[in-house]
Protein backbone atom coordinates (compact mmCIF):
# COMPACT_ATOMS: atom_id res chain seq x y z
CA UNK A 1 0.00 0.00 0.00
CA UNK A 2 2.73 2.45 0.94
CA UNK A 3 4.29 2.43 -2.52
CA UNK A 4 1.02 3.69 -4.00
CA UNK A 5 0.86 6.77 -1.76
CA UNK A 6 0.60 10.10 -3.51
CA UNK A 7 3.96 11.87 -3.59
CA UNK A 8 4.43 14.69 -1.07
CA UNK A 9 4.80 17.96 -3.01
CA UNK A 10 5.68 20.16 -0.03
CA UNK A 11 6.07 18.83 3.52
CA UNK A 12 4.85 22.17 4.94
CA UNK A 13 1.41 21.77 3.39
CA UNK A 14 1.14 18.06 2.58
CA UNK A 15 2.90 16.31 5.49
CA UNK A 16 2.62 12.50 5.62
CA UNK A 17 4.57 10.55 8.24
CA UNK A 18 3.45 7.26 6.67
CA UNK A 19 5.13 8.06 3.35
CA UNK A 20 8.30 6.08 2.42
CA UNK A 21 10.20 9.35 1.86
CA UNK A 22 9.61 10.19 5.54
CA UNK A 23 11.12 6.90 6.67
CA UNK A 24 14.18 7.59 4.58
CA UNK A 25 14.75 11.22 5.52
CA UNK A 26 12.67 12.51 8.44
CA UNK A 27 15.45 14.50 10.19
CA UNK A 28 16.08 16.65 7.08
CA UNK A 29 12.31 17.23 6.74
CA UNK A 30 12.07 18.42 10.37
CA UNK A 31 15.07 20.73 9.97
CA UNK A 32 13.60 22.28 6.85
CA UNK A 33 10.16 22.80 8.43
CA UNK A 34 11.57 24.22 11.64
CA UNK A 35 13.21 27.01 9.63
CA UNK A 36 10.42 27.97 7.27
CA UNK A 37 7.14 26.61 8.64
CA UNK A 38 7.33 25.49 12.28
CA UNK A 39 3.67 24.44 12.32
CA UNK A 40 3.19 22.36 9.17
CA UNK A 41 -0.21 21.19 7.94
CA UNK A 42 -1.66 18.41 5.90
CA UNK A 43 -5.06 17.65 4.44
CA UNK A 44 -4.26 13.97 4.74
CA UNK A 45 -5.88 11.87 7.53
CA UNK A 46 -8.76 14.36 7.65
CA UNK A 47 -6.53 17.31 8.57
CA UNK A 48 -3.34 17.28 10.64
CA UNK A 49 -0.93 19.82 12.19
CA UNK A 50 2.76 19.14 12.76
CA UNK A 51 4.94 21.29 15.05
CA UNK A 52 8.72 20.86 14.83
CA UNK A 53 10.05 23.31 17.44
CA UNK A 54 10.91 22.04 20.93
CA UNK A 55 9.04 24.84 22.73
CA UNK A 56 5.84 24.31 20.71
CA UNK A 57 5.99 20.55 21.26
CA UNK A 58 6.44 20.97 25.01
CA UNK A 59 3.60 23.50 25.26
CA UNK A 60 1.22 21.21 23.35
CA UNK A 61 2.23 18.21 25.48
CA UNK A 62 1.78 20.27 28.66
CA UNK A 63 -1.72 21.18 27.38
CA UNK A 64 -2.20 23.80 30.09
CA UNK A 65 -5.38 25.15 28.48
CA UNK A 66 -7.04 21.84 27.61
CA UNK A 67 -6.74 22.57 23.88
CA UNK A 68 -5.93 18.94 23.06
CA UNK A 69 -7.27 15.50 23.90
CA UNK A 70 -5.37 12.20 24.08
CA UNK A 71 -8.49 10.17 23.29
CA UNK A 72 -6.73 8.96 20.14
CA UNK A 73 -2.93 8.89 19.99
CA UNK A 74 -2.28 7.10 16.70
CA UNK A 75 -3.29 8.98 13.55
CA UNK A 76 -5.80 6.97 11.55
CA UNK A 77 -8.67 7.42 9.14
CA UNK A 78 -11.36 5.57 11.07
CA UNK A 79 -14.12 7.24 13.08
CA UNK A 80 -13.75 6.39 16.78
CA UNK A 81 -17.06 5.08 18.08
CA UNK A 82 -15.96 3.22 21.22
CA UNK A 83 -19.01 3.63 23.44
CA UNK A 84 -17.54 1.44 26.19
CA UNK A 85 -14.53 3.71 26.72
CA UNK A 86 -15.72 7.28 26.09
CA UNK A 87 -13.67 10.37 26.92
CA UNK A 88 -11.92 10.97 29.29
CA UNK A 89 -11.10 7.22 29.54
CA UNK A 90 -10.33 6.14 25.97
CA UNK A 91 -9.57 2.70 24.63
CA UNK A 92 -6.16 2.15 26.25
CA UNK A 93 -6.02 3.95 29.60
CA UNK A 94 -4.09 5.89 30.75
CA UNK A 95 -2.43 6.87 27.45
CA UNK A 96 -5.83 7.59 25.87
CA UNK A 97 -7.18 9.27 29.00
CA UNK A 98 -7.56 12.96 29.77
CA UNK A 99 -7.70 14.66 33.18
CA UNK A 100 -9.10 14.12 35.70
CA UNK A 101 -9.54 10.37 35.07
CA UNK A 102 -6.00 10.10 33.72
CA UNK A 103 -4.24 10.64 37.05
CA UNK A 104 -6.20 7.87 38.82
CA UNK A 105 -5.71 5.37 35.98
CA UNK A 106 -2.00 6.19 35.75
CA UNK A 107 -1.40 5.90 39.49
CA UNK A 108 -2.43 2.22 39.34
CA UNK A 109 0.60 1.56 37.15
CA UNK A 110 3.33 3.82 38.47
CA UNK A 111 4.70 1.54 41.19
CA UNK A 112 5.41 -1.52 39.00
CA UNK A 113 7.33 0.72 36.56
CA UNK A 114 9.28 2.77 39.12
CA UNK A 115 13.08 2.42 38.83
CA UNK A 116 13.67 0.20 41.85
CA UNK A 117 11.12 -2.35 40.59
CA UNK A 118 12.44 -2.25 37.04
CA UNK A 119 16.04 -2.74 38.15
CA UNK A 120 15.08 -6.19 39.45
CA UNK A 121 14.52 -7.25 35.82
CA UNK A 122 18.05 -6.36 34.75
CA UNK A 123 19.71 -9.78 35.33
CA UNK A 124 16.90 -11.52 33.41
CA UNK A 125 17.25 -9.03 30.54
CA UNK A 126 21.03 -9.36 30.47
CA UNK A 127 20.89 -13.15 30.30
CA UNK A 128 18.32 -12.99 27.51
CA UNK A 129 20.54 -10.61 25.49
CA UNK A 130 23.41 -13.09 25.84
CA UNK A 131 21.14 -15.94 24.74
CA UNK A 132 20.07 -14.00 21.65
CA UNK A 133 23.66 -13.26 20.69
CA UNK A 134 24.68 -16.89 21.20
CA UNK A 135 22.22 -17.75 18.43
CA UNK A 136 22.82 -14.67 16.25
CA UNK A 137 26.61 -14.97 16.28
CA UNK A 138 26.49 -18.69 15.56
CA UNK A 139 24.25 -17.84 12.59
CA UNK A 140 26.69 -15.14 11.47
CA UNK A 141 29.62 -17.56 11.62
CA UNK A 142 27.83 -19.83 9.16
CA UNK A 143 26.79 -16.88 7.00
CA UNK A 144 29.97 -15.00 6.14
CA UNK A 145 29.77 -12.92 9.33
CA UNK A 146 26.35 -11.49 8.45
CA UNK A 147 23.36 -11.20 10.76
CA UNK A 148 20.55 -8.69 11.21
CA UNK A 149 20.80 -6.70 14.46
CA UNK A 150 17.16 -5.55 14.22
CA UNK A 151 15.60 -8.90 13.35
CA UNK A 152 17.91 -11.32 15.19
CA UNK A 153 18.55 -9.17 18.28
CA UNK A 154 16.79 -5.85 18.99
CA UNK A 155 13.20 -6.84 18.19
CA UNK A 156 13.17 -9.76 20.63
CA UNK A 157 14.36 -7.98 23.77
CA UNK A 158 11.35 -5.83 24.74
CA UNK A 159 8.95 -8.59 23.66
CA UNK A 160 10.53 -11.11 26.01
CA UNK A 161 10.69 -8.73 28.97
CA UNK A 162 7.11 -7.42 28.69
CA UNK A 163 5.81 -10.99 28.23
CA UNK A 164 7.56 -11.83 31.50
CA UNK A 165 6.05 -8.81 33.25
CA UNK A 166 2.52 -9.41 31.94
CA UNK A 167 2.58 -13.18 32.33
CA UNK A 168 2.05 -13.91 28.62
CA UNK A 169 3.57 -16.90 26.79
CA UNK A 170 7.00 -15.85 25.47
CA UNK A 171 6.50 -17.96 22.35
CA UNK A 172 3.72 -15.57 21.26
CA UNK A 173 6.25 -12.85 20.38
CA UNK A 174 5.57 -13.02 16.64
CA UNK A 175 1.86 -12.46 17.30
CA UNK A 176 2.63 -9.38 19.40
CA UNK A 177 4.68 -7.90 16.57
CA UNK A 178 1.84 -8.57 14.12
CA UNK A 179 -0.60 -6.73 16.41
CA UNK A 180 1.79 -3.79 16.51
CA UNK A 181 2.10 -3.71 12.76
CA UNK A 182 -1.68 -3.45 12.45
CA UNK A 183 -2.17 -0.92 15.25
CA UNK A 184 0.79 1.44 14.98
CA UNK A 185 2.90 0.89 11.92
CA UNK A 186 0.16 0.57 9.36
CA UNK A 187 -3.16 1.45 10.98
CA UNK A 188 -4.82 2.32 7.68
CA UNK A 189 -4.06 -0.91 5.88
CA UNK A 190 -7.37 -2.77 6.26
CA UNK A 191 -10.04 -3.93 8.71
CA UNK A 192 -9.15 -7.14 10.57
CA UNK A 193 -11.01 -10.39 11.17
CA UNK A 194 -11.99 -10.80 14.83
CA UNK A 195 -9.61 -13.72 15.44
CA UNK A 196 -6.70 -11.58 14.19
CA UNK A 197 -7.25 -8.82 16.71
CA UNK A 198 -5.26 -8.14 19.83
CA UNK A 199 -8.54 -7.86 21.76
CA UNK A 200 -9.50 -11.44 20.89
CA UNK A 201 -6.09 -12.76 21.95
CA UNK A 202 -5.92 -10.79 25.19
CA UNK A 203 -9.46 -11.65 26.32
CA UNK A 204 -8.39 -15.31 26.40
CA UNK A 205 -5.15 -14.50 28.24
CA UNK A 206 -6.93 -12.31 30.80
CA UNK A 207 -9.54 -15.01 31.35
CA UNK A 208 -6.74 -17.51 31.99
CA UNK A 209 -5.33 -15.18 34.67
CA UNK A 210 -8.78 -14.62 36.20
CA UNK A 211 -9.32 -18.38 36.47
CA UNK A 212 -5.90 -18.98 38.08
CA UNK A 213 -5.40 -16.37 40.80
CA UNK A 214 -1.92 -16.28 42.34
CA UNK A 215 -0.94 -15.68 45.97
CA UNK A 216 -0.51 -12.03 46.89
CA UNK A 217 2.92 -10.70 45.92
CA UNK A 218 3.53 -13.44 43.33
CA UNK A 219 1.33 -12.10 40.55
CA UNK A 220 2.26 -10.52 37.24
CA UNK A 221 0.94 -7.24 35.81
CA UNK A 222 -2.31 -8.78 34.55
CA UNK A 223 -2.92 -10.21 38.04
CA UNK A 224 -2.18 -6.73 39.40
CA UNK A 225 -4.78 -5.11 37.12
CA UNK A 226 -7.35 -7.74 38.13
CA UNK A 227 -6.75 -6.99 41.83
CA UNK A 228 -6.64 -3.17 41.97
CA UNK A 229 -9.57 -0.77 42.27
CA UNK A 230 -10.38 2.63 40.83
CA UNK A 231 -12.87 4.87 42.66
CA UNK A 232 -13.58 1.93 45.01
CA UNK A 233 -14.51 -0.49 42.22
CA UNK A 234 -12.57 -3.21 40.36
CA UNK A 235 -11.47 -2.16 36.88
CA UNK A 236 -14.00 -2.87 34.14
CA UNK A 237 -13.05 -5.68 31.73
CA UNK A 238 -12.62 -3.03 29.01
CA UNK A 239 -10.26 -1.03 31.22
CA UNK A 240 -8.16 -4.12 32.05
CA UNK A 241 -7.95 -5.14 28.41
CA UNK A 242 -7.26 -1.62 27.16
CA UNK A 243 -4.42 -1.20 29.63
CA UNK A 244 -2.92 -4.58 28.75
CA UNK A 245 -3.07 -3.59 25.07
CA UNK A 246 -1.16 -0.45 26.00
CA UNK A 247 1.44 -2.23 28.14
CA UNK A 248 1.99 -4.90 25.52
CA UNK A 249 2.35 -2.76 22.44
CA UNK A 250 3.71 0.54 23.73
CA UNK A 251 7.04 -0.86 24.81
CA UNK A 252 7.86 -3.19 21.96
CA UNK A 253 8.59 -1.47 18.67
CA UNK A 254 9.55 1.70 20.52
CA UNK A 255 12.38 0.08 22.48
CA UNK A 256 13.26 -2.19 19.57
CA UNK A 257 13.66 0.99 17.47
CA UNK A 258 15.84 2.65 20.05
CA UNK A 259 18.16 -0.35 20.41
CA UNK A 260 18.38 -0.70 16.63
CA UNK A 261 19.09 2.97 15.97
CA UNK A 262 21.82 2.97 18.60
CA UNK A 263 23.53 -0.08 17.08
CA UNK A 264 23.13 1.56 13.64
CA UNK A 265 24.98 4.60 15.00
CA UNK A 266 27.74 2.57 16.68
CA UNK A 267 28.30 0.55 13.50
CA UNK A 268 29.13 3.80 11.67
CA UNK A 269 31.05 5.66 14.42
CA UNK A 270 33.99 3.61 15.72
CA UNK A 271 35.19 6.37 18.07
CA UNK A 272 31.81 6.41 19.85
CA UNK A 273 31.85 2.61 19.99
CA UNK A 274 35.28 2.64 21.63
CA UNK A 275 34.22 5.13 24.26
CA UNK A 276 30.96 3.34 25.00
CA UNK A 277 32.75 0.04 25.36
CA UNK A 278 35.73 1.23 27.40
CA UNK A 279 34.34 4.05 29.54
CA UNK A 280 31.50 2.82 31.77
CA UNK A 281 31.11 6.33 33.25
CA UNK A 282 30.19 7.78 29.87
CA UNK A 283 27.30 5.36 29.34
CA UNK A 284 24.82 7.26 31.51
CA UNK A 285 25.22 10.23 29.14
CA UNK A 286 25.52 8.12 25.99
CA UNK A 287 22.19 6.38 26.61
CA UNK A 288 20.39 9.72 26.90
CA UNK A 289 22.13 10.97 23.77
CA UNK A 290 20.99 7.91 21.82
CA UNK A 291 17.49 8.57 23.15
CA UNK A 292 17.65 12.25 22.14
CA UNK A 293 19.07 11.98 18.64
CA UNK A 294 17.25 8.79 17.69
CA UNK A 295 14.04 9.23 19.68
CA UNK A 296 11.62 6.71 18.19
CA UNK A 297 8.23 7.98 19.30
CA UNK A 298 5.89 10.53 17.72
CA UNK A 299 2.59 10.78 19.57
CA UNK A 300 -0.66 12.33 18.40
CA UNK A 301 -3.49 14.31 19.92
CA UNK A 302 -6.76 15.66 18.60
CA UNK A 303 -7.58 19.35 18.84
CA UNK A 304 -10.25 19.52 21.56
CA UNK A 305 -11.42 23.07 20.88
CA UNK A 306 -10.92 25.66 18.19
CA UNK A 307 -7.93 27.90 18.90
CA UNK A 308 -5.11 29.79 17.24
CA UNK A 309 -1.49 28.63 17.23
CA UNK A 310 1.38 30.35 15.41
CA UNK A 311 -1.11 32.35 13.39
CA UNK A 312 -3.04 29.28 12.22
CA UNK A 313 -6.68 28.49 13.01
CA UNK A 314 -6.91 24.99 14.53
CA UNK A 315 -10.32 23.32 14.47
CA UNK A 316 -11.77 20.82 16.92
CA UNK A 317 -11.11 17.30 15.64
CA UNK A 318 -7.95 18.17 13.69
CA UNK A 319 -5.05 15.82 14.33
CA UNK A 320 -2.04 17.26 16.17
CA UNK A 321 1.09 15.22 15.60
CA UNK A 322 3.73 15.50 18.35
CA UNK A 323 7.09 14.59 16.81
CA UNK A 324 9.25 14.52 19.94
CA UNK A 325 12.22 13.45 17.75
CA UNK A 326 11.93 16.76 15.85
CA UNK A 327 11.97 18.75 19.10
CA UNK A 328 15.05 16.83 20.20
CA UNK A 329 16.93 18.18 17.17
CA UNK A 330 15.88 21.83 17.61
CA UNK A 331 19.04 24.02 17.67
CA UNK A 332 17.18 26.53 19.87
CA UNK A 333 17.00 23.87 22.59
CA UNK A 334 20.22 21.88 22.10
CA UNK A 335 23.75 22.96 21.26
CA UNK A 336 25.01 21.26 18.08
CA UNK A 337 21.59 19.64 17.93
CA UNK A 338 22.33 17.52 14.87
CA UNK A 339 25.54 16.08 16.35
CA UNK A 340 25.87 12.95 18.49
CA UNK A 341 27.89 14.06 21.53
CA UNK A 342 28.43 10.96 23.59
CA UNK A 343 28.92 12.78 26.91
CA UNK A 344 26.45 15.64 26.33
CA UNK A 345 26.02 17.36 29.71
CA UNK A 346 22.87 19.42 29.00
CA UNK A 347 20.22 17.14 27.60
CA UNK A 348 16.58 17.91 28.42
CA UNK A 349 15.34 15.60 25.69
CA UNK A 350 11.70 14.64 25.29
CA UNK A 351 12.22 11.12 23.95
CA UNK A 352 9.77 9.77 26.52
CA UNK A 353 7.29 12.55 25.95
CA UNK A 354 6.68 15.50 28.23
CA UNK A 355 3.97 16.42 30.71
CA UNK A 356 1.40 14.12 32.28
CA UNK A 357 1.75 11.40 29.63
CA UNK A 358 5.49 10.86 30.18
CA UNK A 359 6.18 7.30 29.02
CA UNK A 360 5.15 5.02 31.86
CA UNK A 361 7.76 2.48 30.78
CA UNK A 362 10.66 4.91 30.48
CA UNK A 363 12.68 3.22 33.23
CA UNK A 364 12.09 -0.17 31.62
CA UNK A 365 13.02 1.09 28.15
CA UNK A 366 16.16 2.80 29.43
CA UNK A 367 17.24 -0.34 31.28
CA UNK A 368 16.64 -2.50 28.21
CA UNK A 369 18.53 -0.09 25.95
CA UNK A 370 21.51 0.13 28.32
CA UNK A 371 21.71 -3.63 28.88
CA UNK A 372 21.21 -4.42 25.19
CA UNK A 373 24.05 -2.09 24.18
CA UNK A 374 26.37 -3.21 26.99
CA UNK A 375 25.96 -6.87 26.07
CA UNK A 376 26.19 -6.15 22.33
CA UNK A 377 29.40 -4.12 22.58
CA UNK A 378 30.90 -6.69 24.95
CA UNK A 379 30.11 -9.67 22.72
CA UNK A 380 30.41 -8.25 19.19
CA UNK A 381 33.95 -7.03 18.91
CA UNK A 382 34.29 -5.71 15.39
CA UNK A 383 31.22 -4.94 13.27
CA UNK A 384 30.04 -2.62 10.52
CA UNK A 385 26.99 -2.11 8.34
CA UNK A 386 26.87 -4.77 5.65
CA UNK A 387 25.72 -2.07 3.23
CA UNK A 388 24.10 1.26 4.24
CA UNK A 389 21.60 0.82 1.39
CA UNK A 390 20.15 -2.36 2.95
CA UNK A 391 19.13 -0.63 6.21
CA UNK A 392 15.38 -0.01 6.20
CA UNK A 393 13.68 2.42 8.58
CA UNK A 394 10.00 2.15 9.56
CA UNK A 395 7.28 4.57 8.48
CA UNK A 396 4.61 5.92 10.80
CA UNK A 397 4.80 7.19 14.36
CA UNK A 398 7.56 4.84 15.60
CA UNK A 399 10.90 5.43 13.90
CA UNK A 400 13.72 2.89 13.86
CA UNK A 401 15.53 0.35 11.69
CA UNK A 402 13.43 -2.70 10.82
CA UNK A 403 16.25 -4.27 8.79
CA UNK A 404 19.83 -3.73 9.95
CA UNK A 405 22.22 -6.23 8.35
CA UNK A 406 25.66 -6.18 9.97
CA UNK A 407 28.95 -7.74 9.00
CA UNK A 408 30.95 -9.12 11.91
CA UNK A 409 34.72 -9.69 11.63
CA UNK A 410 35.39 -12.71 13.85
CA UNK A 411 39.15 -12.90 13.43
CA UNK A 412 39.74 -9.40 14.76
CA UNK B 1 24.42 27.01 46.43
CA UNK B 2 20.87 25.95 47.28
CA UNK B 3 18.74 23.50 45.33
CA UNK B 4 14.96 23.50 45.03
CA UNK B 5 12.63 21.02 43.41
CA UNK B 6 9.02 21.55 42.32
CA UNK B 7 7.03 18.36 42.85
CA UNK B 8 4.13 19.82 40.85
CA UNK B 9 6.28 19.94 37.70
CA UNK B 10 7.97 16.55 38.19
CA UNK B 11 6.67 13.86 35.83
CA UNK B 12 8.95 11.08 37.02
CA UNK B 13 11.56 11.08 34.25
CA UNK B 14 14.09 10.03 36.95
CA UNK B 15 16.98 11.81 35.26
CA UNK B 16 18.02 13.52 38.54
CA UNK B 17 17.89 10.29 40.52
CA UNK B 18 20.10 8.57 37.95
CA UNK B 19 22.63 11.40 37.71
CA UNK B 20 22.81 12.31 41.39
CA UNK B 21 21.49 9.71 43.82
CA UNK B 22 23.30 11.70 46.52
CA UNK B 23 20.82 14.55 45.95
CA UNK B 24 17.64 12.79 44.82
CA UNK B 25 15.85 9.63 45.83
CA UNK B 26 12.73 8.32 44.11
CA UNK B 27 9.44 7.41 45.77
CA UNK B 28 7.36 4.27 45.21
CA UNK B 29 5.56 5.91 42.28
CA UNK B 30 8.76 7.06 40.62
CA UNK B 31 8.63 10.76 41.52
CA UNK B 32 11.78 12.50 42.69
CA UNK B 33 12.42 13.18 46.37
CA UNK B 34 14.99 15.85 47.25
CA UNK B 35 17.38 14.48 49.87
CA UNK B 36 19.24 17.65 50.87
CA UNK B 37 17.78 20.71 52.54
CA UNK B 38 19.45 24.07 52.20
CA UNK B 39 23.06 24.24 51.08
CA UNK B 40 24.35 21.74 48.52
CA UNK B 41 27.72 20.37 49.72
CA UNK B 42 30.55 21.79 47.60
CA UNK B 43 31.55 18.38 46.24
CA UNK B 44 28.04 17.95 44.79
CA UNK B 45 27.77 21.30 42.99
CA UNK B 46 28.58 19.79 39.60
CA UNK B 47 26.02 17.03 40.08
CA UNK B 48 23.37 19.56 41.16
CA UNK B 49 24.00 21.48 37.94
CA UNK B 50 23.62 18.25 35.95
CA UNK B 51 20.22 17.65 37.56
CA UNK B 52 19.06 21.12 36.50
CA UNK B 53 20.44 20.78 32.98
CA UNK B 54 18.82 17.39 32.35
CA UNK B 55 15.35 17.80 33.84
CA UNK B 56 12.96 17.79 30.86
CA UNK B 57 10.23 19.47 32.92
CA UNK B 58 12.35 22.33 34.36
CA UNK B 59 11.42 21.18 37.86
CA UNK B 60 14.82 21.79 39.53
CA UNK B 61 16.46 25.14 40.25
CA UNK B 62 19.70 26.33 41.84
CA UNK B 63 20.10 29.62 43.69
CA UNK B 64 23.19 31.21 45.21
Amino acid sequence: MSDTKAPVEDWATDFDHTHPDYAAGAPAIWDDLRKRCPLAHSERFGGMWVPTRADDIKAIADNDFGNYTSHEVVVNEYANNDEMMPPPIGGAPPITSDPPFHADARRLLLAPFAPKQINKLEPFTRQYCHDLLDVALAKAKDNGGVFDAAIDYAQHIPVRVIAEMLGLPPEDGDRFRTFIHHIIENPIERELEEEETIEYYLDAQIERHRANPKPEGEGDLIDHLLSVEIFGEPLSPEHVRGTVVLLLIAGIDTTWSSIGSSIWHLAQHPADLERFRNEPDVRIFAIEEFLRLYAPVTMARRVAKDHELRGQQLKQGDWMLLPFPAGNRDPEAFEDADQFIIDRQKNRHGAFGLGIHRCLGSNLARMELAVALEVFTERVDDFELLDPATVRFSTGQIRGPRELPLKVHFDA
Amino acid sequence: MKISYNRELCQGHNRCYMLAPELFDVDDEGYAVLKVEGEVPAELHDKAQLCVDNCPEYAIELTD
